[in-house]
């Protein structure tokens, strides 16, 4: 998995709340599109008019968003459908950081077994990181995942093992497989105590 | 002094990885040919083989036709979807329940019907409604393709630890008020964000009073309260309702299983993080009015003004009473509400009436078995002869990745769980309800207080 150590990119605000995964890409384009062919149609059905034009409101078309990888978000991002496409369409599209107050508990998870990193600040240090990325002339944001910062004096907590994760690129099936004796004991001492659960 | 919750966390704790985060065993684990197809191809992809087959199982629900006598997708890729969901289950040895045969159906509904959920399990899917499967008191949520991965390749998930919450709902609801609006009504009054970070066990007497398909209902719709889990403690009508079923442990297995689940439910003085009490008493019958569940009335309520852009985005004006607003379609169905008693519901409005004719209304029920049992009460003739559809089991309309989907700016009363912008289909518009109020709004061709009819 790729690593997220520190990242200097333009800041997206995208204030919206709610955004649910069914925006964020359209259930057709989960049948089996390559990962990196799926920027294309992130967040389609506000990003494009009708007739296919590009919809110039929407943040990401505007000239000067066009390369963001940090998006900053309204309440509950990610919510709905636990599709992992959605996480493949924001990485395939540039998206390396997302922050908002909350998120979709299943599109939060997603994010970090995809080398996303998803931050969860209080709404007021959300609502000051967007009006910063929408100031004229805004400059680039840092987040700087080893000090836990953005733009060096934003402080952001994150769980010890994803912070890990992301730092050394780790992937969590490795993690787990190494633990395969206690997986093991436990079967066995599970098959004793609710032998219902194994079909034998 | 423990919850249910904590009681199955604790009951599954492989190894503490340290900062409130655990690695569980996983006891239970669905898939369907959407995210599970994807899910095997990774797995094949790295080389890892599934390391206990017996205890997943598979069904098609998300890309079937539901069209009368379908045996596929309507679609090549659909096909080709299902044919290597199918092909790669005879490969590992997971039991996948092909189309046409009994056990075939949405994996929310399938599940328990074949007894395959059980209470004090952990239960996953790759599939954000899981949480349907906490009705039975199992513990379980939806995961990613990654997260399905590690499932197959460990049987165990890592999970930071979420706090508990209860909700109760207080009270006899009046008649024709149902699980559907239950849930709605809690919905409205704590959001969609109400339940981030926390399982919630509901409660009270409401609650105790619904049959096991409503109680999935209510379950069904946690995720849209941004719960991790929604769970309902064991009883006699659970154990009642999985006695005989095809997974279910039978002879001296059920019995020790069920000594087992009669002590899963929460001790008397089990601390909930959080509470919430609801009183069912004063409920009407619920709708949704906007592009997110939370945004619900009741159906004898007037349209608020406080969401502009989905009032624009629903066609809807501030201030009008919802009843009497022009409805294009209904879609009786999904893993909220296509169960066997949702059908009756449905038919017992419908019986001796006719859809109005600007309406196109389907009936897709939960699974295959759910539609013969429903055939043989002769519940499909009261929806033919009233002009509905009557279709082959699948998710269909609720999401239309199948092709089965709402015209632009058309308005569906859907007894789904999301209304989401472009859910049904670019540009429709939902409005979310009860198989009852559904089935009147097709008679009546407009929104309409069932309790009326
Ligand atoms: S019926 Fe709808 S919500 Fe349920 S599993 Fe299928 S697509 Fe998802």
């Amino acid at each position: 998995m790729q690593k997220f150590q520190t990242l200097t990119a333009v800041a997206a605000p995208f204030p919206q709340r709610n955004v649910d995964t069914d925006l964020i890409i359209r259930i057709e384009r989960c049948t089996g599109m390559p990962k990196e062919e799926l920027g294309k149609y992130a967040f389609e059905m506000v990003r494009f008019l009708p007739g296919g034009a590009e919809n110039p409101e929407f943040v990401l078309n505007q000239r000067r968003y066009r390369g963001a990888q940090i998006l900053v978000c309204g309440e509950f991002f990610g919510t709905g459908s636990s599709r992992e496409v959605a996480v493949w369409a924001l990485a395939s599209m540039g998206i390396r950081c997302v922050i908002a107050p909350s998120f979709g508990q299943i599109f939060f998870n997603n994010c970090f077994q995809n080398g996303l990193l998803a931050i969860v600040l209080p709404q007021a240090a959300v609502d000051a990181l967007a009006q910063e990325a929408a100031a004229p002339g805004a400059k680039p944001f840092t987040v700087d995942l080893e000090a836990q910062t953005i733009n060096g004096s934003v402080r952001f907590d994150i769980a010890p093992r994803n912070r890990k994760m992301l730092l050394e690129g780790l992937d969590e099936i490795g993690l787990t497989q190494a633990m395969e004796p206690k997986i093991a004991a436990f079967q066995a001492a599970d098959r004793k105590r609710r032998p219902w659960i194994y079909p034998s | 002094m423990k919850t249910l919750f904590d009681k199955i966390w604790d009951q599954h704790l492989v190894e503490d990885l340290g900062d409130g985060v655990h690695l569980l065993h996983v006891d239970r684990h669905l898939m369907h040919e959407l995210s599970g197809q994807r899910g095997q191809v990774e797995l094949k992809k790295r080389g890892i083989r599934i390391r206990n087959p017996e205890l997943t199982i598979g069904s098609m629900d998300h890309v079937v036709s539901t069209v009368p006598g379908a045996k596929g997708g309507n679609f090549p890729w659909a096909d080709k979807m299902i044919e290597s969901f199918r092909a790669e289950g005879k490969r590992t040895g997971v039991k996948i329940y092909d189309i046409g045969e009994d056990g075939q159906g949405i994996v929310h509904v399938v599940g328990p019907e074949l007894g395959f959920t059980l209470p004090g399990t952990t239960l996953l899917c790759g599939d954000s409604h899981t949480c349907t499967h906490g009705a039975l008191g199992a513990l379980a949520w939806g995961i990613g393709t990654s997260e399905l991965t590690h499932v197959l390749a460990t049987q165990t998930i890592v999970q930071q630890r979420p706090k508990t919450m209860r909700a109760r709902f207080e009270g006899k609801p009046a008649h024709a008020v149902t699980a559907k609006d239950l849930i709605l009504a809690l919905i409205g009054k704590i959001g969609t964000a109400g339940g981030v970070g926390y399982a919630v066990e509901y409660a009270g007497e409401a609650i105790r009073g619904l049959e096991m398909e409503g109680r999935l209902t209510v379950c069904n719709l946690s995720i849209e309260l941004g719960a991790k889990a929604g769970m309902i403690a064991p009883d006699e009508k659970t154990f009642a309702y999985l006695k005989g079923r095809r997974h279910a442990p039978a002879g001296a297995l059920w019995e020790q299983a069920v000594a087992h689940w009669r002590m899963l439910p929460s001790d008397a003085d089990a601390k909930f993080d959080k509470e919430h009490v609801l009183d069912c008493t004063t409920l009407a019958p619920q709708i949704t009015w906007g592009t997110s569940p939370e945004d619900v009335i009741g159906v004898d309520g007037r349209i608020p003004g406080n969401k502009p852009e989905a009032l624009a985005y629903m066609g809807l004006a501030e201030g009008k009473p919802i009843a009497g607003t022009r409805v294009d379609r209904v879609f009786i169905g999904s893993c909220t509400n296509s169960r066997l008693p949702d059908l009756r519901a449905a038919a017992g409005i419908v019986r001796g009436r006719k859809a109005a004719k600007h309406v196109k209304a389907w009936v897709v029920p939960g699974s295959w078995r759910i539609k013969q049992d429903a055939e043989a009460e002769g519940l499909h003739e009261i929806f033919l002869a009233a002009g509905f559809e009557w279709r082959e089991a699948g998710c269909s309309m609720c999401v239309g990745v199948n092709g089965d989907l709402v015209e632009p700016q058309a308005r569906c009363v859907s007894t789904s769980n999301r209304n989401f912008v472009g859910r049904q289909g670019p540009q429709a518009r939902t409005h979310l309800a009860s198989p009852a109020t559904a089935a009147a709004a097709a008679i009546a061709g407009e929104v309409v207080d069932v309790r009326s009819f």
